[in-house]
């Protein structure tokens, strides 16, 4: 059974229509990309899971309870794009301040607290002052802020905007954590290799309507399919009759070759042969699976939103 | 340089709270002071509210009433309840003292008995003394007042100091023969007011004797001024750090995302605001209670003696500036729009209300306009605790217009606070 199920959502903002009917569901553990380009609708669906936002039309359901505008369940948490934290407290006391207004107190607070610090990795850094703290602690301490009374659902909004490699590593790994514990997590991001290496399904939304969702297999058999991008530098320019339609000359470097292979294993030694036959040799050779990027600019297109 | 220039010229055009700090705020204040020193257009003196106390009821003291009402710059009183109607009872030395020092006239005049008749018979001035019970906090309806009297007694009743003088040369010199006296009797009816003759040339010496009592009878006249001053300026800046902290708690929480958080919590925007409300009046009384301090440390401010009426003015005016400063944030769409609004709206307050010249001092309708603002009722409030000693229960029409002003900013805050609530 889904833990979160949005059903033709329709929110519109006076002339905008910001969702369109959008329907997807969220399962028991399960780590859900939402994706779309900026202006898809994408915040709004963010907010009226929360509740921040009354739908025109459709329904948002948590646990198989309808959520209505102005009242957020309580088994969602939230971590929002903005690092939503009191600056001039320490990192406990923000969480100590927030769980308490989520209805914790005495020692199940504290409890909380020493648990979600463990869970980010800010237990050392506990007593400073946040201004100290790094963009990545703030984004641990926001997401610490978001879990910390143990909700069943979290919806992180752009988790790992603004940090570096390794932050965006533990944030990660966090999040895996969270997996483990059966708490079912909903992201959005713009990081497609993330959604890509990270996420167990993914969900596509543009114009306020679902145009696509599913495991990364899914979605490349139904758009783009699973040729294999192969790239190739020879040592020397070939004339365009030498080679057959299907391969492409790159335009400013006419060493380079493109080809869209369905079977690599059979037809890429025949491309290489008929190189060699051509008295050309390889230098490099570049194959690439699809990816999520491509899935998303076949689905969305390339022309800016903005 | 053009390019600078141009920047600059672009910027300014597209800041509208600049513009307004720049341009509207000056002539604002230039509107202020020049209505409250320049009367707009009334007399140049403002109008001085004066009870009289008639306990000689001569003719020459009807006479010198007449003339005080009759002056632009007086608004003369003769009963205690301001009613002019005939069968109303007039003042006596008491109730006149009363109305000065409760706040009602800032001069009561008593005419003393036996004046009219000393007048008759001297002319000259003697005679007993007229009594000008006075409030210090005005220092200058009293002068005035004096002075009037001269001029009243001067133009009122030149007939009767000429026949006093006629008596006084009688007695010394022997009596008029009876010509003089029938060229006297011609003439002394063109000396009444109204009369062909005028009054010209009458000796400064000839006038009356005035006694000025202050009423509040301070024993300690700076610390009251001081405490003044210390509800004046600790009122205007109340504001201002109750704007920059309804701006910190609300609108920096909006920009920094907390307040969505806050909003997906156990907490309704109500329990918000009154959690922002209840904060900043703690720190608002707070405020008020040192600068007090301060002012009974280091400038004889006499806090301790006057502690409970101090403490409900600084309650309730605190919760009427947090719950004002809170409508304010709720109202404006960013900080350097609060900012720059509030900057305007608090400093035209503090002029009109009396934060930076006292409005007692200003003509009376500018007085009347104060009444539209904040700061004149807490400034009222705390005047009469310290300058006019005056027990808690008096305080009444300013704690209910201040807390009235609290329910009202508090329910505005409410109501603009719905934009950021569910969509």
């Amino acid at each position: 059974m889904p833990v979160l199920t949005i059903s033709s959502a329709r929110k519109a903002f006076g002339k905008v229509l910001a969702l369109d009917g959008a329907s997807f569901e969220l399962h028991q553990g399960e780590l859900l990309a939402l994706l779309g380009p900026n202006g898809a609708g994408k915040t709004t669906l963010i907010r009226a899971i929360t509740g921040r936002v009354r739908l025109d039309g459709g329904e948002v359901r948590v646990f198989d309870r309808v959520v209505h505008g102005g009242q957020t369940p309580r088994e969602l948490g939230i971590v929002p794009q903005e690092v939503a934290i009191y600056p001039l407290m320490t990192a406990r006391e923000n969480l100590r301040a927030f769980g308490s207004l989520h209805g914790l107190t005495g020692q199940q607070l504290t409890d909380q607290v020493e648990w979600a610090l463990r869970r980010t990795g800010l237990t050392d850094r506990s007593a400073e002052p946040i201004k100290q703290f790094s963009g990545g602690m703030r984004r641990r301490l926001n997401i610490a802020c978001g879990i910390l009374h143990r909700p069943r659902i979290v919806l992180l909004d752009e988790p790992t905007v603004g940090v570096d490699p390794q932050s965006r590593d533990h944030i990660y790994d966090v999040l895996g954590e969270l997996r483990a514990d059966g708490i079912s997590l909903l992201l959005t991001t713009h990081h497609l290799e993330e959604a890509e290496a990270r996420c167990s399904r993914t969900v596509i939304i543009d114009h306020g309507k679902v145009i696509a969702s599913g495991t990364l297999a899914e979605l490349v058999d139904r758009t783009v399919g699973r040729h294999r991008l192969v790239t190739l530098r020879t040592d020397a320019p070939l004339a365009q009759g030498a080679l057959p339609a299907t391969i492409e000359i790159d335009q400013v470097d006419p060493r380079v070759l493109r080809a869209r292979l369905s079977d690599v294993a059979l037809e890429l030694p025949e491309l290489l042969s008929r190189l060699h036959g051509a008295g050309r040799a390889v230098e490099d050779v570049d194959v690439r699976g699809p990816s999520l990027q491509a899935v998303f600019i076949h689905l969305t297109g390339r022309e800016l939103r903005e | 340089m053009r390019t600078l220039l141009r920047i600059g010229w672009v910027n300014l055009r597209r800041d509208r709270v600049g513009q307004a700090l720049t341009f509207l705020l000056p002539i604002i204040f230039f509107s202020i002071f020049a209505s409250v020193f320049g009367g707009q257009g009334e007399s140049r003196t403002p109008s001085i509210r004066v009870a009289i106390v008639d306990e000689d009821r001569s003719e020459l003291s009807r006479r010198m009433i007449a003339a005080l009402q009759k002056e632009a710059g007086l608004r003369v009183r003769l009963t205690g309840d301001d009613d002019p109607a005939p069968t109303s009872v007039p003042l006596d030395r008491s109730a006149g003292e009363r109305l000065v020092r409760e706040g009602t006239v800032p001069v009561t005049v008593v005419i003393p008995a036996g004046l009219g008749a000393a007048f008759g018979q001297t002319g000259f001035g003697g005679g007993p003394a007229l009594t000008v019970f006075a409030d210090p906090s005005d220092p200058i309806a009293p002068n005035m007042i004096s002075g009037l009297l001269q001029k009243a007694t001067m133009t009122a009743a030149p007939d009767l100091m000429m026949e006093g003088g006629i008596k006084q040369f009688e007695s010394h010199a022997g009596t008029l023969t009876p010509e003089q006296r029938a060229a006297v009797d011609a003439w002394l009816p063109r000396l009444k007011p109204g009369g062909a003759g005028g009054s010209n040339g009458v000796a400064p010496s000839m006038g009356v004797t005035v006694n000025v009592v202050d009423v509040m009878r301070s024993d300690d006249r700076r610390g009251s001024l001081v405490s003044f001053y210390a509800a004046g300026v600790g009122v205007m800046f109340l504001l201002f750090s109750m704007v920059g902290a309804a701006g910190g708690v609300l609108l920096e929480e909006v920009e920094s995302g907390t307040l969505e958080r806050l909003l997906c919590t156990n907490l309704g925007m109500s329990g918000i605001l009154l959690g922002k409300w209840l904060f900043m009046v703690t720190v608002g009384i707070a405020q008020l209670t040192v600068m007090f301090l301060w002012g009974d440390l280091v400038f004889g401010l006499p806090l301790f003696s006057h502690l409970p009426g101090f403490f409900v003015m600084t309650i309730v005016t605190a919760a009427a500036g947090a719950a004002l400063a809170l409508a304010l944030a709720t109202l404006a769409k960013s900080r350097a729009q609060l900012s720059g609004f509030s900057t305007i709206l608090i400093l035209t307050m503090s002029a009109l209300g009396g934060s930076m010249f006292p409005r007692f001092l200003m003509t009376e309708t500018m007085q009347k306009v104060g009444l539209l603002t904040f700061n004149a009722w807490a400034l009222d409030g705390y005047l009469k605790v310290f300058w006019r000693n005056a027990p808690l229960w008096q305080l009444w029409p300013q704690v209910t217009v201040l807390l009235a002003l609290t329910a009202a900013f508090l329910a505005g805050a409410r109501l603009f606070a719905r934009r950021w609530e569910a969509a």
